[in-house]
Parts: structure tokens; sequence; C-alpha cells
């Protein structure tokens, strides 16, 4: 018998979104979508959770996990910031805004800041090409951006936390 | 049935509706070279992701090339498989391909048996033009298993094996674009997840990526160490596999093999299939142990039996069903029965210590390697069967001792534990144990003769079988099934308690062990499997005892040594217990970082 350890609340609340619905295995990207919305992300104990609710493969869930960019196996910042790197982010220049980030922020992409308040990711076109580069930390669109915006914008989310 | 005609080549071609492309052009003669494409055609299992694009073929009408896997013939469709912009698109994804392979060939475990470099070939590849980022992934083993994922072509067969095939569910796709690779979940090392060690994985491999964890050179060692006594065991299945990889394809090779064996310098070339006897001596009296106790009205008894001989389906019920463990005989494999009996009885009678004596089993399998490392099986850290190989390591070794197969001389095994019946010899086909298993405990029960002693209703290659045999007046249900995810239907009726079966025979692998994870690779080549099987029934028929408890060696050891089937010395030594290796989630408090 081998164990995986978890708190019974945190249990009791992925089983619970998983019996919503319907505990089928069609349902494994909506599942870990309100999972990953509850959680924040989703760690190798809660895929293997949902794997044995749903009854498929732990490596099934991993595989869809790891496939699609929007799901993490990382804890993301209270504010994560997302960089698109799509064609016309990338060819105005959103490379060097993603680096004046990490600079600015001492992580790189994947990682999440010390204090919990920032994540970096890279993505590829929010649909806003007209504004490119983008970048879009939770739910707010910055555009038409250079590297000698980015403190400013690291900044205003700090003074945010502070306030 | 409805037919397609079409034009491959200039050739008219007729085939069924809903016929692929590849197999229109076999049935024409005309070879496409394939690498993801896998077709089990009876077994009903197809891999064809589509991914490798070697296969792409000119349609008439068409713009683009198309794969000719995933390309279904049509009424008048007009086909050319080798134009010069066939060939020329061939090469290239060839190219492609070998930029991110380690073109490490002459050192590699497949080397001789791989498939991408046989197409290669074919192709005549003689540069790769194109430079680029290349993969880099940790190795990982297992004890029985290597996956080398560098040699990975994501033609996703081994994906298919463990999820299709078997239902195991170990192996996915996983990440996207250039770091997608076939891997566990998480990662985590093959070792550590739910992997049952049956190999099919391997034996679907097209490339390096995925062979069996090698263990020769401790052969090697044992017997040019003049301190120990080297014995060999070889299973039923591995006779009308070796022959393969010397140019008998499934032809039975036993007198052979035995020549080779005694030349490599094995002290005793023994037979796995004097344990096969000696395992249907124990079951068969189990089987009719709880026969007896359930027509008598006894609750407890557990119901169907099921076989316990295959170690990848043993692994598969410890990891997803632990709760058949009651159902399943306690008789240990025939790998397992031999060591026991050469480490505590063939030793003592030559006057050594157990330590002193090697037992060296060849498998047609993988999954023996882990079956021989379970602690339960040995003494004090001596493992009664010191080293399991392969079918291909075998011939493997056989070519590393200079000997030219086809010119051995046929010889016999050694006594007293190389003497077999016939029933013992169909073990390494699906429905062999079963068959075997009801010719001793028919007679056994029913004190008469068998009238026939084929059961030919038990035979066959449908994934899920099922037959009724009169035991003088009472009807034994037998239920049969090869592949796991065959076997789980059977096995989630036994969980529900609606099972109509008094006995169950479960093999891992596609047409029990002569499709094992450690014989020469079938390559989807059903005929050939068939010809293992047949080969096996064939021998079956030429043996003068056909019967488990007609064996007169096993007779004595019973006598001079073991006492009564199922008795108290061959509880002891030639019956086991099963674990619960199914993983559970316990709520417990989570450590905050």
């Amino acid at each position: 018998m081998e164990k995986i350890c978890m708190s019974q609340k945190r249990i009791d609340e992925i089983k619970a979104v998983c019996k919503e619905h319907g505990n089928d295995p069609g349902e494994l990207i909506n599942v870990l979508h309100t999972v990953q919305g509850k959680l924040g992300y989703l760690p190798k104990e809660v895929q293997e959770l949902i794997a044995m609710e749903l009854a498929i493969p732990a490596a099934k869930v991993y595989g869809v996990v790891t496939f699609y960019s929007f799901f993490t196996m990382r804890p993301k910042g209270k504010y994560p910031i997302s960089v698109c790197m799509g064609t016309a982010c990338y060819v105005r220049g959103a490379e060097k805004v993603l680096d004046e980030f990490r600079r600015q922020l001492g992580i790189e992409v994947g990682e999440t800041t010390a204090d919990g308040l920032f994540s970096l990711d890279s993505l590829r076109c929010v649909g806003a090409c007209g504004l490119a580069p983008v970048v879009t930390v939770g739910q707010k669109v910055f555009g038409r951006l250079t590297p000698s915006n980015v403190k400013e914008i690291v900044e205003e989310f700090r003074r945010m936390e502070e306030a | 049935m409805e037919t397609i005609q079409l034009t491959i080549d200039n050739k008219q071609v007729e085939v069924a509706k809903g016929t692929n492309l590849v197999e229109a052009a076999a049935a024409a003669g005309i070879k496409i070279p394939t690498l993801c494409y896998m077709n089990l055609h009876e077994l009903g299992y197809e891999n064809k992701p589509g991914a490798c694009r070697i296969c792409v073929v000119e349609v008439e009408g068409r713009k683009n090339l198309a794969p000719a896997c995933k390309t279904t013939c049509t009424q008048g469709m007009v086909v050319r498989t080798h134009t010069p912009r066939v060939i020329n698109a061939r090469r290239t994804v060839m190219e492609l391909i070998l930029s991110n392979h380690p073109n490490e060939c002459l050192t590699c475990t497949k080397n001789g048996h791989c498939e991408l470099q046989r197409v290669a070939g074919e192709l005549g590849i003689r540069e790769v033009r194109y430079r680029g980022e290349t993969t880099r992934y940790p190795k990982d083993m297992s004890v029985s298993i290597v996956r080398d994922m560098d040699k990975c072509i994501m033609c996703r067969r081994c994906e298919t094996a463990c999820n299709e095939i078997q239902s195991v569910g170990v192996l996915s796709a996983v990440n996207r674009g250039f770091p997608a690779v076939v891997s566990t979940a998480f990662n985590d090392p093959i070792q550590t997840t739910a992997c049952i060690n049956c190999g099919q994985c391997v034996a679907v491999c097209p490339t390096g990526a995925l062979s069996e964890n090698s263990h020769i050179a401790d052969v090697l060692r044992a017997i040019a160490d003049p301190s120990k006594t080297v014995v060999v065991q070889t299973a039923p299945a591995v006779r009308v596999g070796l022959g393969q990889d010397f140019g008998y394809s499934g032809r039975s090779v036993t007198g052979k093999m035995v020549a080779a064996l005694r030349r490599l310098g094995f002290d005793y070339v023994f037979d796995t299939d004097f344990a096969a006897d000696l395992t249907i001596m124990e079951e068969g009296t189990e089987l009719l142990g709880r026969l007896n106790a359930a027509l008598e009205g006894n609750p407890d008894v557990k119901l169907p039996l099921m076989t316990s001989c295959c170690p990848g389906w043993v692994s598969f019920m410890e990891k997803h069903f632990p709760e058949l463990a009651g159902n399943l005989s306690t008789a240990k494999s025939p790998q397992q029965m031999f060591g026991a009996v050469a480490k505590n009885y063939f030793a003592q009678q030559l006057g050594i210590d157990r330590r002193k004596l090697v037992v060296v089993s060849v498998m047609p399998c993988v999954a023996k390697k882990a079956e021989a490392a379970r602690p339960e099986f040995g003494r004090e850290g001596d493992p009664d069967v010191n080293i399991a190989i392969t079918t291909r390591e075998l011939a493997h070794l056989i070519r590393f001792a200079n000997l030219d197969f086809a010119s051995l001389e046929e010889e016999d095994f050694d006594r007293p534990l190389g003497e077999s019946t016939g029933a013992a010899v169909i073990f390494g086909a699906t429905g062999g144990v079963i068959e075997a298993a009801v010719r001793t405990a028919y007679e056994v029960r029913t004190q008469k003769p068998l009238a026939r002693v084929d059961f030919t209703e038990l035979r066959g290659m449908e994934g899920i079988r099922s037959a009724t045999v009169d035991f003088d007046g009472t009807p034994i249900k037998i239920g049969i099934a090869h592949g796991l995810a065959n076997a789980r239907q059977l096995i989630d009726d036994v969980v529900k308690g609606t099972s109509p079966y008094h006995a169950i025979e479960i093999m891992a692998c596609p047409g029990g062990c002569i499709g094992g994870g450690g014989q020469p690779y079938h390559r989807g080549d059903i005929g050939l499997l068939r010809e293992r099987t047949e080969s096996l029934y064939a021998e079956d028929g030429e043996k003068p005892l056909r019967k488990s408890h007609e064996n007169p060696y096993v007779l004595s050891l019973y006598r001079d040594f073991l006492g009564k089937p199922c008795g108290h010395r061959a509880h002891e030594l030639l019956h086991t217990r099963y674990y619960d290796r199914k993983p559970v989630v316990t709520p417990c408090s989570t450590t905050k970082k």
C-alpha cells in the first residue's frame, strides 16, 4: 500500500469537485480547471487524487497538465505576470520586456518570488496584437510596453499590497 | 464483405472497405516503410497516430502527400508509393528524425534489431543535413526495463501497449512541442510507478528507447566462477522464440537450445517445464480442494481460482485489484518452484551449500526478473533464482560464445529436473496452463482416464475465451484472458461477485508467454505468434507423456522429498502470498513551506 498524504479538508474539496463533474474522465480538463481555481496550482498529490477519483491513470492527468500551458504545478504569485511571446509581441520586443521582468523580480520564467507576490510566465498570444507587446498581470492588461515601463508596473502592485 | 478497388503503383488492388493504404499495399506485395504504425490484427490493437510521416505516399487528386497508415482506401484511388517527390519527402523526414537522435548504433542495445536503423538504411541516408537542439533525458531503469528516452521518436507504440493492450496506464505522452516525450506520471522513476514489468512497451519499441535490463554479464561471471555450480532452466515459450534470431522463425528449437546451453558451460541444463508439471500438481490440487469445498456448500471458499504463473498479472493484481488476492492460486510460478526445488532439494542431492548453487532462468519475459528479485523468494538473502535472463539475452549469449546455432546437434535436458510432460510445454500459450490443469484435475477427481487429452475449446487467439468442461457430470466453467485490458473484463465480474467461472487463466502478454516482453521482437507479426503457438501444441502432441501427474520425476520428488501435493513441505516451498500495493489517499497534516 503506497500512501499519498494530504489534509482531510483538501481531500474533501477535491473529491467534491470531481463528484460535481460526475467523476467522468471526459471532464478531466474541467475538473483540473476548477481545482486550480481553488488551490492556485495542481501539485503531484492533487493530480494523483483526481486520477483516482476519475479512475484514470495519473500519467494521463500529468500528460494533460503538462500539455496545456494554463495549468501549473507550482503555486503562482498573488499577481501572476504573463508576457506575451506571440509573433506580433515578439517582433515588437517582448523578449526584452521579459528580460527586464526577470531582472526586476530576480526570478526565472516559471518561478514565483519568495514573498509569493509575483510569478513570471510567458504565453502565446492573448489576442491583443494591436497593443503589442502585451503583458497581463492577473486580469489587468498592459500594452505597448518597453523595458522602461517594467519597474513602474512592479512598483504599482507593490504599492497596492502595502496600502 | 464490401470491397474497394484501387490502383497502387499501377497495380490493381482489391481490399475490404476500411482498409488503410499500408495494409492495401502490403496485400499487393508493396512494403511501404513505417515506424509509428503497428497493427496486431486479430488481437484488435492498432497504433497509428500518424506521427512519424515516413509512410507518406502520393494520392492522385490530392495536393499534399498522404500518410498511408492514416489514409483509408477509397474506390478508384490512384496511389504512387515511390515517386521522386515521395522518396525525397521520406528522406527529409528521416533526416529530421535523425537530427535529434543519438546516432550511436554501434553501441546501442538494439543494434541490428532497430526499425529506425533498418528504415534509415533502406532510404539510403548517408548524411544528416540538419543540426539543432537535441533532447537530453536521464536514463531510467527498473530491475526489468531500461528507458533511454533520448532515443525516443515519439511513435507512441509503448503508450498503446501500456494503455490499450495492458490497461496499466503508466506511460503517457507528456509536455508539448519539442520537449514532448513519453514518460511516467511526474517523470517518476519507472521502478516507483504502477508498472507491472510486463515489457510489452519494450516488445513494441522500434528503437533503443526501451529495452530490457540485461543480466548477461552476471551469467558469464557465474559460469566462469569455479566455486559455483550453475544450473539453467528454460521456460516453455523460449524454445519457440529463440529460433527466430537464427532463421528458424517460430519453430521449436528445443534440442539445439539444450546443446547451446551445455556448450555455454552450464553444469546442468534443466527445464522450467519440470516445474510447470509441479505447478499443475499444486494448483490442480488447490483447484480441486476449492471445488470440493464449494460443492459441499462451504461459503468461505474463494472461487473462481485464478492462475498465478504470470508475474505481470500478479503485479497487476497487487497494484490494481488487491481485493482479489484470495482468488489467486497460492502456488508459486514455475520459475520460482524450480528455484525452490533446486536450492532446497537439488543442492542437497549434490551435497553443496545452496549459496554455491547458482540458478539461472531463461524466460520469455522481463517481469520474471522482478519476480526473481522479490525478497520472499529466497532464504537469508540468497535468492531461489539468482539470475533471470530473456530469450533475447540467451540469443545474444549464444552469439557471444561463437556458437553456430544451425550446426548444433540436438541434445536432451539433464535429469531429474529436465523431464516434463506435454502439459508443461503448453504453459507458453494462452489457455495452456488451464488446459494442463484440467487434464490433471479431471483424472484426479473422476479417477477415470481422459478419453481426449486435447481441449481445443480452450485454445485460440481471441482475447477472452470461455468453455465448460464436463468433469464426469459436474460442469466446470473456465474463463481465459490474455492482455490485461481483456483480463479486466473478467476481473470486474470477479470483483462484483458475478463471475460465472470456477477457474480463470490470465496471462498479461498477447498470445501468452510466446508473445512475452523478453521474446525476439514480433513487431506486430501475428502470423509469427501463431507459429510459436502451433509449435508448442505440436511439441505437446509428440510427448509420450502429456499429463503432469504422469511425470515420473515429479512423482518421485513427492515421494522422496515433498510429501503430498499441497502438503506441509509443499506448502512451505512451493506456495507464496500476495501483498496489497494499491496506492491510497490518507489524510494527514501537510507541512507549510
